[in-house]
């Protein structure tokens, strides 16, 4: 099935594509059908900068986009424990 | 085509983009597929799926220009802009979809096209699947261009009141008194989207307006069991249902 399922934000940062590092102004988070994955549906991260000018893509099996989440979330965790984060 | 094909039979088709007036004027582009036989040939407009106008769907194109029908694709994405299908599919995505009504009237217009063309019996059929299975009932539901129309596993049919936006502000069940052709739907009994609970609901509108359908629902297939490229691949449910897309049309069309 389609899902549909999307959620956007909108995201300040860089990545770094084909043609190398760009602004990121959007972060569009699915959990659909992906592309190269074989799993029928995945989360699918793309970053994007605007329009379809520069796009980076990512698919992961719902226990590793977990895993992720929690990663990020540590590590935030730690730099605001060090009063990195400003 | 005649079936089974004969190794002494000559074969033609041609095939290419060309731009077309879609919803409202737009030009956008649309992959055609023509046998080279004079003819006259039936028509058949497919409709893609949410993954855009894929590989998969200018393949299926080809295989119906093969077998005798002049066929066409349209791009339904044509006004997000261009790059490559997985970039454009995206920006869809991120923009909620397309509007139900631009899809339809872009499929109206292919199957005109179609019947403008001079090897044209002006006879067109329909087909999509997921969420062009979606659209072409809709479309059927709201033209009576089509002397047929095959449902794919279309998700959505079947909405709830909350599932309905400024896009899609229709559930296409509730439109089904106005189907105005023949209805074949081959759906996977291991889908979520359409589930064998919502084809019931499908089936039993069917039956209460007096509709022409046919329904196959295969067991050990699940959602998009046509596409070889894809792991729901099921070889044998899928080689059944195409030999039924095949005689539908061939009954309706030729």
């Amino acid at each position: 099935m389609c899902t549909n399922i999307v959620e956007q934000t909108p995201v300040t940062g860089a990545a770094r594509g084909e043609r190398g590092w760009f602004k990121v102004k959007t972060a569009l988070v699915s959990y659909d059908h992906p592309v190269r994955l074989t799993d029928e549906h995945a989360l699918n991260i793309d970053l994007l900068s605007d329009a379809l000018s520069e796009r980076i893509a990512i698919e992961l099996d719902a226990t590793s986009a977990r895993a992720l989440v929690a990663s990020i979330d540590e590590a935030l965790r730690q730099a605001e424990a060090m009063d990195a984060i400003v | 085509m005649p079936v089974p094909y004969r190794t002494d039979q000559q074969e033609g088709i041609l095939a290419e983009t060309v731009m077309i007036a879609g919803h409202n004027g737009d030009q956008i582009r649309a992959f055609y597929a023509r046998p080279t036989a004079p003819g006259p040939v039936p028509g058949v407009v497919l409709v893609h799926h949410a993954p855009g106008w894929s590989d998969w769907y200018k393949e299926a194109t080809l295989r119906f220009a093969r077998r005798g029908y002049s066929a066409i694709c349209a791009n339904l994405y044509e006004r997000t802009g261009h790059g490559t299908v997985e970039d454009v599919t995206v920006m869809v995505r991120a923009a909620g979809g397309v509007p139900d009504a631009q899809v339809v009237g872009d499929t109206v217009s292919a199957a005109r096209f179609l019947k403008q063309q001079s090897n044209a019996t002006g006879k067109v059929g329909i087909i999509g699947s997921c969420s062009g299975g979606r659209h072409t009932y809709l479309t059927a539901c709201q033209s009576d261009e089509f002397a047929a129309a095959v449902d794919l596993w279309g998700g959505g049919v079947v909405a709830k009141p909350e599932d309905l936006n400024e896009k899609r502000p229709v559930a296409p069940i509730d439109l089904t008194a106005h189907l105005s052709c023949p209805l074949l739907g081959l759906f996977g009994n291991e889908d979520r989207a359409p589930s064998p609970e919502q084809v019931d609901q499908h089936e039993a509108a069917l039956k209460q307006h007096g509709k022409q359908y046919e329904f196959h629902r295969y067991d050990g297939a699940g959602h998009g069991f046509f596409y070889y490229d894809r792991p729901p691949y099921r070889q044998e449910q899928a080689m059944d249902g195409w030999g039924k897309v095949w005689e539908f049309f061939e009954r309706h069309l030729t």
